[in-house]
């Protein structure tokens, strides 16, 4: 049965991927790409990989559908024709695509237990992690603590994103924005909704956070979904207002405080005596420094991740304000 | 305390500098917290380059966990190598470019680029000290990104099409390096270098891992610029900042160089790849065409900042031959060109951002009458070209010696004269500069009160390049020692016949 759904489930990927390249509505193709990331979001549920779902969905799908609804806010919604030669690409593509389907054909199969990634470093973050690092959900085990360098490196690649962002946008400041005609100022039903909803976002946000040493959730998906609540504000309500609540200035040392959060763990370790993010030296109790450490991390994570979908948000957002007012 | 902590610092300092340096927020306050801190990543790196020439390796387990479950970082005669040419580059280029980017980058952004080049240390430090596949790929995309945003900076707004194409193309290299280390870790388990390395000998035959050789060494290509994947590379260092060409092209694509080495000969063993795969061909083929296309293309371009990115292309072409010959005086003269073309590169492009300083133009014709204007920097700009073109007492000469040596070793004649003829490319395109600098008068209509001597900050780590460009001309037991002893290191463990478990 398994079997099936994926089948069902990998066909309308395609589908969907095809009908991507063939449209030239951009608005259309930003809801194709939701839907792609929702199916994959499915497909790895399907292969009980609920964390990395969970971040596709609400990446994926989420925040990354709303940024490029931004962009294309800025740039228009049809795309441009193309008169260039499409014969190189094209046979780049299909050397590309060959080349993966050969190295298919010795892969070990599908879905066995012996398998190489089952049988080498695996058993030990399934056997030992709840006794070495003491949490149920052994993929934030193996993100936060055995492979937490990674996960330091990621936070950092977001906050460079940000830096990226704001080095080609620039950052605005609330006096800079016309206050009047921005938000949805007469949809009352919208605003009425949008204040329900706003609350239970956050709320559901801080659960994802605290929750992710015990289920699927952490940092990543915590921050996003706190980033989505403020950008459902700042659609409503306006880009000043959203400003006035949280300003883009202040959004900058958010992300870098995130960072230093999470880097400041490992320093302390090392003036414990660890290793760079040894976090079983934070306290007396091996366990209990790691459970600390990582919630310490995802908090750092979150905060970083948080500040930078907003900072993002915000920079385009601005622009479009801008071009708005012109 | 810190001894032990040794191998972490190089990439944490910069990582949490970065952040800090965005919340300091005012220009030059960033640029000494920048500098200062790029200077401690320089002075760590010469004790770890020490310290992996006496004891060998030095391994450090993120986090405590042991490898495979962990993130371990492995210093070694190659990377620890690496790594100081990285780190001093970085630390001499913040130096230049507290003045270089006042003409450049709008006042507002230049925490945003100091922060950025923090970012970019942060990521290519890493990648040379991480013995893990995918933790090296995290540090490509901080680097990457970083990048991406230095080039973005630039004054002209082509840099903002020329950072889009490098964004694009440099994607796709990541992407191919992560389909290809993920094919590596379906088939073995394990993301560890040298566990990989025990591990992949069973399936040396095996599709899967040869594709992933194929996907992995495709993507490195695209970033360091092999011909004929380089078509990012001119457009990005002609619109980005000088003090951002300056460090990317003394450092970025000689990391990549460095990443193709490692999975090279510590993954996949320079046996399968070479005899087995027949791989040294096809890089000796591009190595080629790349020194001859590209240096042609130089000769004929008339901004000379894009002289001297097709000429970064031909020199990378260098580098990709001397690994080609598959000898250990082949590896060797590759990593001392790593390094040597760091400090040629690194000296021509802030001269070039002299004369833009002052000139405002980077056109061949800017150039004119500038030997008698501005003798510092054009005398630099003449030592670091002869460098280029591979005259004695400099440290060009000192590359492409090893290079005809290890060609001759094999009694390949042909390559040792190919090398020789590029290198009189070489003296077409710096000799077209040099004529317009020394044989031509300024242009009349030229204030020549306007156009003199730069700022001592950025002569001083221009001058300091030209003096390392004679001095290990001269005196090379330092580099061939440190060059050698890495190659002789590669050759030896890139065999690990004990399989664990």
């Amino acid at each position: 049965m398994a079997e099936f759904i994926d089948l069902v489930l990998l066909a309308m990927l395609a589908l969907t991927a095809l009908r991507v390249i063939f449209l030239k509505d951009l608005f259309a193709v930003v809801m194709l790409f939701g839907i792609y990331s929702f199916l994959s979001a499915l497909i790895f549920v399907n292969l009980d990989a609920v964390d990395v779902a969970f971040t596709e969905a609400s990446v994926g799908a989420g925040i990354s559908t709303v940024l490029m609804l931004v962009t294309l806010a800025l740039t228009g919604r049809t795309e441009k024709e193309n008169k260039r030669s499409t014969v190189l690409p094209l046979l780049v593509v299909t050397v590309t695509g060959a080349a993966l389907i050969y190295g298919t054909l010795d892969m070990p199969p599908f879905g066995d237990p012996n398998n190489p990634i089952h049988q080498h470093v695996a058993p030990r973050y399934i056997e030992e992690s709840p006794k070495e690092v003491g949490l149920p959900n052994m993929v934030t085990s193996v993100l936060a603590s055995y492979r937490g360098f990674d996960t330091l490196g990621e936070t950092v690649v977001v906050f460079s994103a940000a830096i990226g962002v704001i080095a080609l946008l620039g950052v605005r400041r609330r006096e800079d924005l016309a206050a009047e005609e921005s938000g949805f100022l007469t949809h009352h039903v919208l605003r009425v909704v949008a204040k329900m909803l706003i609350p239970l976002i956050i709320l559901f946000a801080l659960y994802v956070q605290f929750h992710g040493d015990f289920g699927p959730g952490g940092g990543f998906q915590a921050g996003v979904i706190a980033a989505a609540a403020f950008i459902l504000y700042a659609l409503v309500f306006g880009l000043p207002q959203a400003f006035s609540v949280v300003g883009a200035k202040f959004l900058q040392l958010m992300a870098s405080f995130g960072v230093l959060l999470y880097a400041s763990v490992g320093l302390y370790s090392m003036f414990k005596g660890g290793q760079f993010l040894d976090y079983s030296k934070l306290a007396a109790d091996p366990v209990a420094g790691q459970h600390y450490g990582i919630i310490i991390i995802e908090l750092g994570v979150g905060i970083t991740v948080f500040a930078v979908m907003l900072s993002i948000f915000y920079a385009f957002g601005s622009q479009v304000e801008r071009s708005n007012v012109k | 305390m810190l001894e032990q902590h040794l191998a972490v610092l190089p990439i944490i300092l910069p990582l949490i500098a970065a952040p800090i340096a965005l919340i300091l927020g005012r220009s030059l306050l960033s640029w000494g917290f920048a500098t200062l801190i790029s200077g401690l990543s320089c002075f760590v790196s010469w004790q770890l380059l020490v310290a992996a020439l006496s004891e060998g390796v030095l391994s450090y387990a993120v986090g405590g966990w042991p490898a495979p479950w962990g993130i371990e970082l492995r210093v070694d005669a190659a990377n620890a190598f690496v790594l100081l040419a990285v780190s001093a580059i970085s630390t001499l280029v913040l130096i230049y470019s507290k003045d270089s980017i006042e003409k450049e980058i709008e006042k507002s952004k230049h925490t945003l680029f100091y922060t950025a080049h923090l970012l970019c240390l942060a990521g290519l430090t890493g990648i040379l000290i991480t013995g893990d596949a995918f933790n090296l790929f995290v540090f490509l995309e901080i680097s990457s990104l970083a990048t991406y945003t230095l080039v973005s900076l630039g004054s002209d707004r082509r840099c903002l099409t020329a950072a889009f194409r490098y964004l694009v193309m440099g994607t796709i290299g990541a992407t191919f390096i992560l389909i290809g280390v993920g094919l590596l870790y379906m088939k073995t388990g394990t993301l560890n270098m040298l566990d990989l390395a025990s591990r992949i000998h069973f399936y040396e035959s095996s599709r899967t891992i040869n594709t992933g050789l194929a996907f992995i060494m495709v993507g490195v290509s695209i970033k360091l610029a092999l011909f004929p994947l380089h078509m990012w590379l001119p457009p990005a260092y002609t619109h980005a900042p000088s003090a951002v060409t300056a460090f990317l092209a003394s450092t970025a694509t000689k990391v990549a160089v460095y990443v193709m080495i490692r999975f090279i000969f510590t993954i996949f063993g320079a046996d399968h790849v070479f005899n087995e795969m027949g791989m040294d061909l096809i890089l000796m083929a591009l190595a080629i065409v790349a020194i001859f296309k590209c240096s042609y293309m130089a000769t004929v371009q008339s901004n000379v900042k894009t002289v001297l990115a097709y000429s970064s292309v031909a020199q990378i072409g260098y580098m990709i031959l001397g690994v080609s010959l598959v000898s250990v005086t082949g590896l060797m003269a590759g990593l001392i060109h790593i390094f040597n073309h760091a400090l040629m590169k690194g000296a021509l492009f802030m001269a070039v951002g002299a004369v833009f300083y002052r000139v405002g133009s980077v056109d061949i014709k800017a150039f004119r009458g500038l030997g008698k204007q501005m003798p510092l920097t054009m005398a630099a700009f003449t030592i670091a070209g002869l460098s280029i073109i591979g005259v004695p007492l400099t440290v060009g000469f000192v590359s492409k010696w090893y290079l005809v040596t290890g060609a001759l070793e094999q009694n390949n004649w042909m390559i040792a004269a190919l090398v020789l003829v590029g290198s009189l490319l070489a003296v077409v395109y710096i000799g077209r500069i040099l004529e317009a600098a020394y044989f031509q008068k300024l242009p009349e209509d030229t204030d020549p009160s306007t156009v003199k001597e730069v700022p001592w900050l950025m002569l001083a780590p221009m001058w300091a390049l030209v003096i390392a460009n004679i001095y290990f001309g001269i005196d090379t037991s330092i580099t061939t020692e440190a060059a050698s002893s890495a190659a002789e290191w590669l050759f030896q463990n890139n065999n690990v016949q004990e399989v664990s478990q």
